[in-house]
């Protein structure tokens, strides 16, 4: 027990810190430009690092992330939307503080839970199918429930409402045209609560004996079978983990923007979470924080000196050139502290910046390698 | 029953475009076993490259000489053939001896790179463009209520015509016979002294220029052509590889009765059904032959992969 309580205690304090900052009005001194840039980062830091529990500790490629995101959103929206109207009968909806964020959470659990179930039954055939093949099939089922939801109805006004039953409201999303006034209540304070909880759980997970599974699955599948894991039931695992988060990070953006667009979930929402785990290395949590960061806050920067238009050139060029220069991310499966941390450290820092010598040899090498027969 | 004889000849042209482009996808795959994502950008670029082409050529968007059309087709077609070249040698063939993950995350950077290099202004540029009617695709004759276009005749003539020739030029050449080597086994075949870089090269500029072909004819049969990254292009060409892994990836057979397949289903299911569902309806029948047959259809029973 005990153990548990400690476990729990740096979500703890953390929380209670963002809840000191949000309540003394801390994120508003960004400036409100600023601040939607750290919420729209600390979404994605969510989405990284969900992603990089298939892909970067078990190693299994998924490149359907949107789809699961795209459920919590839609799952989320629904449940404050319909749910401030039934409950407060308030129109647009909104949600009162205290109670309101309370049906906020639920939601936000609710979109998790809703990606999960959809994440069990991705994971599922993946006990038959690898690789590319189970790549191939994540972005089919991505494509099948962004399809899916496209073709739901729009969504109902105050009146329409009390003449349908609770379930039935689930039918009326507004795939078809847009998910309009949800209730904007996602701040600074539950965004990083969440991105708090998720580093912890992934930090912790990585260290436990389930982690080191999943690596184990990841490394070699047939020796992790031999050394008595159950390589499915790990992949799994993965699978709904993952979808669990990427429905938070789903519900928490849905509330954030208020309105959804189911197009907006596309391929290319999956291959941007795709380039935050490949950049910030397979499996490294601080290397994946660090290349939301950068992946999320570069069109900003990019937008702020009128390179904006090139935005996606620089994205795919650099994953080219990353992939060939440095293709195990930026800490490879290590932390950002352990990397720099010591004389190895010292030795591993030079070895991430080269020398020109090296930088020499590097360019020659891929010369070699494009000309050579 | 017009109908739906209707859509088994709509099915049936558009399952030839996939299967000349599942042909790519499936010869690539064969040999170094990985997606080349970059594919269905060549596909766009096929059909944007022609539409360059004529417009220097100062085309009309009325119908036009046989002469001119094949000159732009001919044309285009090396252009892809030299693009699928270069991708190959500056992306893929660094990371000869890399992970697959690693190659699989290139190609999709490839992928981004091609769609969003081109949709700059100078380029091609981000707005939807018409097609110039290379040939006049609504010339036509009716059989039984079902409107029959010459052009899709030409399609399927064409289509086979190029599957034919691929076929011969791997069960019949030399060349041929390396690919079927390095495909069973890249490292023997080495040794016994087939220059492997060499023959991915010329697979790549195989492909790409069956993906031109491809690309061509469904940009002249749409008479439009959506702006270069534009899911249309990424959806159709996930089709494409659909279909070959559905007819079982690496098989010359498999792809193209892979094609047919989803070409055909896609249209009943769109006519029948929902259109609306038909992409879902594909991507379920993908996921169902999956699920039951992991190699796919002429996995299994194909004992020669290319």
């Amino acid at each position: 027990m005990t153990g548990t309580l400690k476990g729990l205690l740096p979500i703890a304090i953390g929380i209670a810190i963002l809840f000191v900052f949000q309540a003394v009005g801390g994120p508003s001194m960004f400036g409100a430009y600023q601040e939607d840039a750290l919420l729209v980062i600390g979404i994605n830091i969510v989405l990284g690092l969900s992603l990089n529990i298939v892909n970067g500790f078990t190693g299994q490629f998924s490149i359907g992330h949107a789809g699961f995101m795209a459920l919590g959103a839609y799952a989320g929206g629904a449940i404050t939307y319909y749910g401030a109207i039934k409950l407060w009968g308030s129109y647009p909806p909104e949600l009162p503080p205290g109670t309101g964020d309370l049906l906020f959470v639920v939601a936000l659990v609710c979109a998790g839970l809703v990606a999960a179930g959809a994440g069990y039954l991705v994971g599922l055939p993946s006990l038959r199918l690898r690789g590319d093949y189970l790549a191939i099939v994540t972005l089919g089922f991505a494509e099948i429930i962004r399809i899916i939801i496209t073709q739901t109805e729009p969504v109902l006004s105050k009146q329409e409402v009390s003449q349908h039953s609770t379930l039935s409201l689930f039918k009326y999303l507004g795939g078809k045209s847009i998910f309009d006034r949800i209730p904007r209540v996602t701040n600074f304070f539950w965004v990083y609560s969440v991105v708090l909880i998720v580093i912890v759980v992934c930090y912790r997970l990585k260290q436990s004996t389930h982690g080191r599974a999943m690596l184990s699955v990841r490394e070699n599948e047939i020796a992790a079978e031999a050394m008595g894991v159950h390589t499915t039931r790990f992949k799994v695992r993965a699978f709904v983990m993952a979808a669990f988060f990427a429905g938070v990070a789903g519900g928490l953006y849905a509330m954030k923007l208020g309105n959804l667009d189911a197009n907006r979930f596309d391929f290319q929402r999956s291959f941007e979470s795709i380039v935050m785990v490949v950049l910030g290395g397979m499996g490294s949590i601080s290397g994946v924080c660090l290349a939301a960061v950068l992946v999320t806050y570069a069109p900003y920067l990019l937008r702020d000196v009128g390179l904006d238009q090139y935005r996606m050139v620089i994205y795919s060029l650099s994953l080219v050139v990353l992939m060939v220069v440095r293709p195990q991310g930026l800490f490879g499966m290590h932390e950002a502290w352990t990397v720099f941390a010591g004389e190895a450290g010292r030795r591993r820092w030079q070895s991430f910046i080269g020398t020109p010598k090296r930088w020499y040899l590097g360019v020659r090498a891929y010369a070699r390698k494009v000309v050579g027969t | 029953m017009s109908f739906f004889f209707g859509l088994l000849l709509v099915g049936f042209v558009q399952g030839c475009l996939y299967a000349l482009i599942a042909l790519g996808y499936t010869l690539v795959f064969g040999i170094l076993q990985f997606i080349n994502f970059a594919h269905s950008d060549v596909v766009m670029l096929g059909a944007w490259f022609a539409w360059k082409y004529a417009q220097w050529m100062g085309v009309s968007f009325s119908v036009i000489s046989i002469g001119t059309s094949l000159g732009i087709l001919g044309l285009s077609v090396l252009s892809c053939a030299a693009v699928g070249f270069t991708i190959e040698r500056l992306a893929y063939r660094p990371l000869r001896h890399a992970p697959r993950i690693n190659i699989l995350i290139t190609a999709i950077g490839v992928s981004l790179f091609l769609e969003n290099f081109t949709q700059l202004p100078y380029v091609f540029g981000s707005r939807d463009k018409a097609m110039p009617q290379l040939l006049d695709v609504y010339a036509g004759f009716d059989v039984g209520g079902v409107r029959v276009q010459y052009f899709q005749i030409i399609t399927v003539v064409f289509a086979f015509a190029l599957m034919a020739l691929l076929s011969l030029l791997v069960y019949r050449t030399r060349l041929g016979r390396a690919m079927r080597a390095i495909s069973f086994d890249t490292r023997t075949a080495s040794l016994m002294g087939i220059p492997t870089g060499r023959v991915i090269a010329y697979t790549f500029v195989l492909g790409s220029a069956l993906a031109a072909a491809a690309g061509i004819l469904t940009g002249v049969a749409f008479g439009s052509l959506s702006q270069p990254s534009s899911t249309s292009w990424i959806r159709f060409g996930l089709k494409a590889f659909i279909c070959a892994v559905v007819g079982g990836i690496g098989s010359i057979e498999g792809a193209v009765a892979g094609g047919l397949l989803i070409g055909i289903t896609e249209q009943l299911a769109g006519g029948y059904i929902s259109s609306s569902y038909a992409d879902a309806i594909v991507f379920g029948v993908l996921i169902l032959v999956l699920m039951v047959r992991p190699s796919g259809i002429f996995g299994v029973t194909m004992r020669e992969k290319v």
